[in-house]
């Protein structure tokens, strides 16, 4: 495999066109150069901090150290799905579901994958199950938070339908079952309309990588399709998940509707 | 008979019986707490108190058959299916109170959105009277009625109070409380209910 080294000094001139979109929103008064100056330095600041963390890892290759990145990422996924809702479960559960659903989804895809197709050794080494698991996150993530969304603010809008159901003595699976079938559909939309596109219109940020780097296409495309599958495995796995157990926080043994126990937008 | 005691939520604090075959008329001004009393008594909202059918604690049996004997129709009935029909375990036995109430014997397949507000009413009074539920808890169910659709409503819960159905019926009509109740039940905005005979 050959590839074609970057050095930081390469990346100047790229940078510059950062530089004419600041300059654009200058002239046009957009007033978004803070914004973009901001979001640059946090772009380049994670990014090398994040080279350099990978480079330790792989080097030490501990369990430990593995399992313990893999936990931060787990946890800003699932600060990131806090802040996509515009309800708010209770309590714990604000963050807690997300962060259950997204480790159960995203991690048992991730094993799955380690343990029976690519099959490194050690199986736990960070160069597989790290990339693996970032990517398992941001999609499982993304159908998470778009189920849970769907869901609370559904049974907003419902509110009467779905008591209706509950006092003509339905239980509350029964009453909130159309509503759990809308939160599933759109929790599943992201990955089904990526898996249409992919390869007509978009070609896959890793598929592409891979290419950059040597890797012949058709090697490269094997590796997107097994990505492509276990991110559907996930994004199916979270998402039931997190929707059923949103929709059990959201009523009571007596098979009321709690409405009463969402939160209403805070600022993220 | 249903033995309401010492049910509390939020400033409501209410006790009362209700014998079978007996309709009491539940009155007060707007805000006053006559909604949250009924759904209450269902157990639709967390609450605290002892609430009874027959002696029977409601907590000795699951919500959903409390709720099949205790059954609380909503002033706007919510629709969770688009088509009427959906809304009835046996369409062909409804019909007979469909037309009782004067909608139009047709509009089973017909959507929610094509009837009218008070057509919808009448439905659920209808879909919730399918049940056959030992206690009803009608929350002003001819409030969007005119006077000939709210006197078939009238005449059929009657019917049903002397087959021992109980009833509680919310409502801002004096004439009908009188009409309807053998007991009137007015709240007073500290949460309790002051009894008047019509």
């Amino acid at each position: 495999m050959t590839y074609i080294q970057l050095s930081y000094g390469d990346l100047a001139l790229p940078a510059l066109l950062v530089v004419m979109d600041g300059v654009l929103s200058l002239v046009l008064r957009l007033k978004l150069e803070k914004q973009l100056a901001i979001a640059t330095v946090r772009m380049v600041v994670q990014l090398v901090l994040v080279g350099y963390v990978l480079t330790f890892l792989f080097a030490a290759v501990s369990p430990l150290w593995t399992a313990l990145a893999a936990l931060i990422m787990v946890l800003f996924a699932s600060r990131e799905i806090v802040a996509r809702q515009k309800r708010r479960l209770p309590g714990v559960w604000k963050y807690g579901l997300g962060a259950a659903c997204t480790l159960l989804a995203a991690g048992t895809v991730t094993m799955f994958a380690l343990l029976t197709e690519l099959r490194p050794d050690p199986w736990y080494h960070p160069r597989y199950a790290l990339p693996l698991l970032g990517m398992m996150l941001g999609n499982t993530m993304t159908g998470i938070s778009l189920g849970l969304d769907v869901l609370t603010n559904s049974l907003v809008r419902e509110r009467a339908a779905v008591e209706a159901c509950l006092a003509l003595s339905a239980t509350r699976h029964q009453a909130l079952l159309p509503v759990i079938r809308d939160a599933l559909r759109s929790g599943f939309m992201p990955i089904l309309n990526s898996m249409a596109a992919i390869g007509l219109v978009s070609l896959p940020g890793m598929m592409t990588g891979q290419i950059l780097a040597g890797v012949e296409p058709v090697d490269a495309v094997k590796y997107q399709l097994l990505i492509m599958f276990l991110i559907a495995g996930g994004t199916g796995l979270g998402t039931l998940a997190a929707v059923l157990g949103g929709a059990h926080l959201l009523t009571d043994h007596r098979h009321r509707l709690r409405l009463d126990r969402i939160g209403t937008e805070g600022s993220s | 008979m249903l033995t309401v005691s010492g049910l509390k939520r939020l400033h409501l604090s209410v006790s009362f019986d209700l014998q079978d075959g007996e309709c009491v008329a539940l009155q007060g001004p707007s805000g006053v707490g006559k909604t949250v009393l009924l759904r209450s008594i269902a157990d639709l909202d967390p609450n605290e108190g002892t609430v009874k059918l027959d002696g029977v604690l409601r907590e000795a049996m699951p919500a959903p058959a409390w709720r099949k004997q205790v059954t609380y129709l909503a002033a706007e009935p919510g629709w969770r299916s688009d088509i009427v029909q959906e809304h009835f375990v046996a369409w062909d036995n409804a019909l007979s109170l469909v037309k009782r109430l004067g909608l139009p014997d047709d509009c089973g397949p017909w959507s929610i959105q094509r009837l009218s507000t008070g057509e919808r009413q009448r439905l659920g009074l209808v879909r919730a009277l399918m049940l056959r539920s030992r206690v009803l808890l009608l929350d002003e169910p001819t409030s969007a009625l005119d006077s000939a659709s709210a006197a078939a409503v009238e005449s059929l819960i009657a019917e049903r109070v002397s087959n021992g159905t109980s009833v509680v019926w919310s409502t801002h009509d004096n004439a009908q409380a009188r009409r309807v109740g053998s007991r009137i039940f007015a709240m007073r905005p500290d949460g309790s209910i002051e009894e008047h005979r019509p």
